[in-house]
């Protein structure tokens, strides 16, 4: 009896244990798996280029990484445009194991350096020379107060149309329109030849990608910057504000009837196969036409937004560094310079897209589309007229960017008036604002 | 009640060994659901924007909360959602009982079909779903490609009726699990009472409404309580569907909150929105186990 | 209860007739799902662009298949979903037993070796099935960071098991509310331990509410997105993760057919389950749990 109940006892204490037991166990073994022998350190990226071309790219980094004796653990979370690793992220800081360097966008980026979680990477900027080539507008987020935290991958830029060049052809359209009104009458020409005129994804990030084009080219860039960079309210009351709004309305008389919920990539399938005119969509709508084997100027066109020629609204992906122990600063610092590499910056460029963050590479391996957007890009840095997207967190934080999305999605999907939709869009940035 | 009393000379260890085996239990369960529900709640009148924030701030998140259009919205998405998503499941969950309890040949096949889409969650079907929903590309298409031209079926995409692919969708998955349970239910009605009814001429359908329904009383509270606290939680099912959309018209408490917390950066607006659920939940659940720990012995 | 609704006449009636064609189009309206995801799993990337949905595929291929299994790519690595199918099978496997047995010993005690104050114990373990685990995710965090487990299987097991304790707790308290106290009690006047009482007499029946209970933990587990992306992304992320990143990237270019195949590779555990176990999901529901 007293055999077994010692027995039972014991077992009874090893289930109620049995908890702390396997975590005891577990915890010191993921941590020195892989040990190398002229190994510099390791850095764990948090991502969501998950998949596709892009994973690919970033594949490029990994490699260099690696010849130069950096392990890469990988972290990619997919979703939302980096909501899902933004959410991973907050856990990893809290937990106090952040990961080395993370994919960020915009305002997030100040605001976790404000939070004190970033790495400073004075020292290697000036050894490198960033604050020279890195467009001035950039720079403004790849620093906080001054200091160096990001190392930029690329630069995205909003305002583009894609058209199917063979519909194109037969609309008889031979030139990039260069006004709102042209961009229209395109359009009812598409509607007239029973074409869809407009491929639209019916998601707010997408409705207000398109909305900040249609703001840029109604108001120009002041008004873009009073309105969704200073959020001046009588800006964002404004008649131009008001029209912005109708010119949506009528746009969305353009576009089939199912575009709701429409993921991007299908809206640029449309107008691949010719089911549709146009597309107004980032850069990297680009790696999908590519990826179908087309071709920039005989299969496809790139036009900037008609009425923002001249202008340039952005969205850059960053690799943001975060405090690392001492002993992975190294690896970090490694990383930080591979990222600018022009190098890198051509390859994962071409695939993705976009354009290099840095002015400074030559554009010899680019398209047509490639070249002009790295064209325009360098002027519109020089000219003051590069813009932060507010459609992906570069012209507002994340809490009035959120803001001003739930007024153009709701607008744009109901029949509320363009009146309202100013008062909605004042007092919904107003009370996200502080 | 008097269990542990019962051998006089009980040793300290039968005494305290049953306890001690339910205390980790009971210790993880305080820390890990009150200390956290505190924990919410002190965030809820802080102000926390990105990160926990320990600053008070009285009551202004929820000031806000109550402001903000979106949170109306996906209140009454809840109530409309909640209401239809029970009643559904409910009724469709006991009729197929109903069904499956007529000496179905073929029972044992056709019960893990109804049963299976409790399995899978809608990050796995979340795409198949959209797209059979999708006017362009499911059943409406299928249906123009059959020569049915005037066949209409576009909710997903209307504003108006968005909701509604949400609660197919929600029944699709639930309805089963609760057919299971009513099944279950009717599998241990008392056969006597049956069988003096039919003998006194009841009708099937007599006997269906006033003798074995109401002795499903307990399979009705159970399936209410876990259909109520699966339609709060509800986020998977929205966010795979539509997203919250067309133009926030799906939004609900659940996609509110984690949007709030971790998408727009205002942790204090979203965990006052999380407070409003769980005192919801609360005003449902605790009723429910008022009657469940209070349950007269079976013996 | 097996009486029917109509006659008991082997004859077809018309009844049994709609009752039948009932029964044939809801398995219809309930297979729709799997059965879009399995023709496009089977079909290639051409013909779903053009295709219809519903159609079968003109063309068969098991590519999809080979190819979300083995290679891929899933973050930058493209050796397909199998590394991460292992690391769902290496957290579900545990949390499942350990919530269970906890579970059955937590009912054991709540309901033969009661204490002043049970029915609040039991109360308050029941509604932390109900709270929205978002609000969880920060402050488990920092546990987690505090305790060295951020990051690791073990963590990841050990927040499965805290909340999958409430609805443990409350299968085997309800099935075992309805065991014969008499058997408990006469088995401790024969000297049987707490353990052995547990061990030998009611563990030996209880086959159905653990049948019941592991479905409903596995399912959870094996579904979970939420906890698997906070607390173990990388590596040791678990499947859903990893359909997720495939399914979800947002700028890269969607393959659909290969997206099906590894939700089917996803599927396929769970639904495994029920259709293996699910007559006992029933009987074990009738059991108990279901007559709180």
């Amino acid at each position: 009896m007293t055999i077994r109940v010692l027995k039972t006892t014991f077992i009874a204490s090893a289930l109620a244990m049995a908890l702390a037991g396997t975590v005891a166990a577990e915890d010191t073994k993921p941590k020195d798996a892989a040990a190398s022998v002229k190994k510099v350190g390791e850095v764990e990226v948090l991502h969501w280029w998950t998949a596709g071309g892009e994973a690919k790219a970033l594949g490029v980094l990994k490699e260099m990484l690696e010849g130069q004796g950096v392990s890469w653990k990988d972290m990619p979370v997919a979703g939302g445009g980096g909501e899902k690793a933004m959410t991973v992220l907050r856990s990893r800081v809290q937990a106090g194991n952040p990961p080395t360097a993370v994919q960020m966008l915009g305002f997030d980026i100040r605001d976790w350096a404000k939070e004190g979680a970033t790495a400073n990477l004075d020292d290697l900027a000036t050894k490198e020379g960033w604050e020279k080539v890195v467009p001035e507008a950039l720079q403004a987020f790849s620093r906080y107060e001054g200091h160096w935290v990001a190392s930029p991958v690329n630069v995205h830029s909003t305002n583009w149309v894609w058209a199917n060049k063979k519909v194109m052809d037969d609309l008889g359209v031979t030139e990039a329109p260069k006004d709102f009104d042209a961009l229209i009458s395109i359009l009812d020409k598409a509607k007239e030849k029973g074409i869809t005129p407009l491929a639209i994804g019916g998601q707010p990030w997408q409705e207000a990608t398109l909305f900040e084009a249609v703001a840029l080219s109604t108001g120009g860039p002041e008004f873009y910057k009073k309105a969704f960079i200073d959020l001046d309210k009588d800006a964002l009351t404004s008649d131009n504000m008001k029209k912005t709004f109708d010119r949506m309305k009528k746009l969305r008389s353009y576009a089939d009837a199912n575009f709701s919920g429409r993921d991007w990539n299908l809206a640029a399938g449309m107008v691949i196969e010719g089911k549709a005119a146009l597309q107004v969509m980032g850069d990297w709508a680009k790696g999908e036409f590519l990826n179908a084997k087309k071709v920039p100027d005989t299969d496809f066109l790139c036009y900037r937004f008609p009425g923002t020629q001249g202008n340039v609204t952005f969205n850059a992906d960053q690799f943001v560094m975060f405090k690392v122990k001492d002993d992975q600063t190294e690896a970090q610092n490694l990383m930080a310079k591979d990222v600018m590499d022009p190098k890198f910056q051509i390859a994962f460029n071409l695939v993705k897209g976009s354009v290099p963050a840095r002015t400074d590479v030559s554009d010899a391996e680019f398209d047509a589309c490639g070249k002009k957007g790295m064209k325009d890009l360098a002027e519109a840095s020089k000219g003051g007229t590069l813009l932060g997207s507010m459609a992906h967190g570069y012209a507002a934080p994340a809490a009035v960017k959120n803001a001003i999305y739930d007024v153009v999605t709701k607008h744009f999907n109901s029949d509320v008036s363009a009146d309202d939709a100013v008062k909605q869009l004042a007092a919904a940035v107003e009370g996200a604002k502080e | 009640m008097s269990t542990t009393t019962v051998r006089s000379g009980g040793d300290w260890l039968r005494q305290f060994l049953p306890r001690l085996v339910l205390a980790p239990s009971f210790a993880i369960t305080l820390v890990f659901v009150y200390g956290f529900i505190i924990y919410t709640g002190y965030i809820s009148v802080s102000k926390s924007k990105m990160l926990p924030n320990l600053d008070f701030v009285g009551l202004d998140n929820y000031r806000k909360l109550w402001k903000t259009l979106n949170w109306q919205v996906a209140l009454d998405n809840l109530a409309i959602f909640g209401i239809l998503y029970i009643v559904i499941c409910g009724a469709l969950g006991l009729f197929l009982a109903i069904l499956l309890d007529q000496k179905i040949r073929g029972e044992g096949f056709l019960r893990p079909i109804y049963l299976y889409p409790m399995a899978l969650s809608f990050v796995v079907t979340g795409t198949a779903w959209k797209w059979f929903l999708n006017p362009g590309l499911g059943l409406e298409k299928t249906m123009h490609d059959w020569g049915w031209a005037s066949f209409k079926f576009d909710w997903l995409i209307n504003p108006d009726m968005a909701i509604y692919t949400v609660v197919i969708a929600g029944v699709w998955q639930s309805s089963g699990f609760v057919m299971a349970m009513f099944l279950a239910g009717l599998r241990g009605v008392d056969e006597e009472q049956l069988k003096a009814a039919q003998l006194d001429g009841a009708s099937t359908f007599q006997t269906y409404w006033r003798i074995i329904i109401p002795q499903l009383r307990a399979v009705f509270l159970s399936a209410f309580v876990v259909l109520a606290h699966m339609a709060i939680k509800a986020y998977d099912l929205v966010v795979a569907l539509t997203g919250g959309g067309p133009g926030n018209a799906t939004e609900v408490p659940a996609t509110f909150m984690y949007s709030y917390t971790f998408t727009r950066n205002q942790m204090g607006v979203g965990a006052a929105s999380a407070m409003i659920m769980l005192m919801t939940i609360a005003a449902i659940i605790v009723p429910y186990l008022y009657a469940e720990t209070r349950e007269a012995r079976h013996e | 209860m097996n009486s029917t609704i109509v006659g008991t006449k082997q004859g077809v009636s018309p009844w049994r007739v709609v009752l039948y064609v009932t029964l044939i189009v809801f398995a219809i309206f309930y297979l729709l799902p799997l059965f879009v995801m399995l023709v496009t799993s089977f079909k290639t990337l051409d013909e779903i662009r053009l295709g219809n949905i519903l159609a079968f595929p003109s063309e068969w291929t098991t590519e999809p298949w080979v190819k979300a299994w083995g290679n891929a790519c899933v973050g930058l690595t493209c050796e397909g979903i199998k590394g991460y199918f292992w690391n769902s099978i290496k957290m579900v496997v545990p949390a499942v037993l350990l919530s269970t047995l906890m579970g059955a010993l937590n009912g054991y005690v709540l309901t033969k070796w009661r204490f002043p104050g049970h029915k609040w114990v039991f109360g308050l373990m029941l509604f932390g099935c109900f709270i929205p685990f978002q609000i969880v995710l920060i402050p488990m965090s920092q546990v987690l960071g505090f305790f060295g487990l951020a990051g690791t299987t073990a963590g990841l097991i050990f927040v499965h098991v805290v909340y999958g304790l409430g609805f443990t707790t409350l299968f085997f308290r309800n099935y075992y509310e309805a065991f014969p106290t008499e058997l408990v009690k006469a088995a401790m006047i024969d000297g049987a331990s707490f353990l052995g009482i547990f061990w030998r007499i009611l563990l030996p029946s209880s086959g159905p509410i653990i049948v019941v209970t592991i479905i409903w933990q596995f399912t959870n587990v094996w579904n979970d997105f939420l906890f698997g992306a906070s607390f173990a992304a990388g590596e040791g992320a678990p499947m859903t993760v990893a359909l997720n990143n495939l399914v979800n990237s947002s700028t890269g270019v969607k393959e659909y057919n290969v997206d099906m195949a590894a939700a089917m590779f996803a599927a396929l555990p769970t639904l495994l389950v029920y259709i293996v176990a699910g007559r006992y999901f029933v009987r074990g529901l009738m059991a108990g749990s279901v007559k709180g």
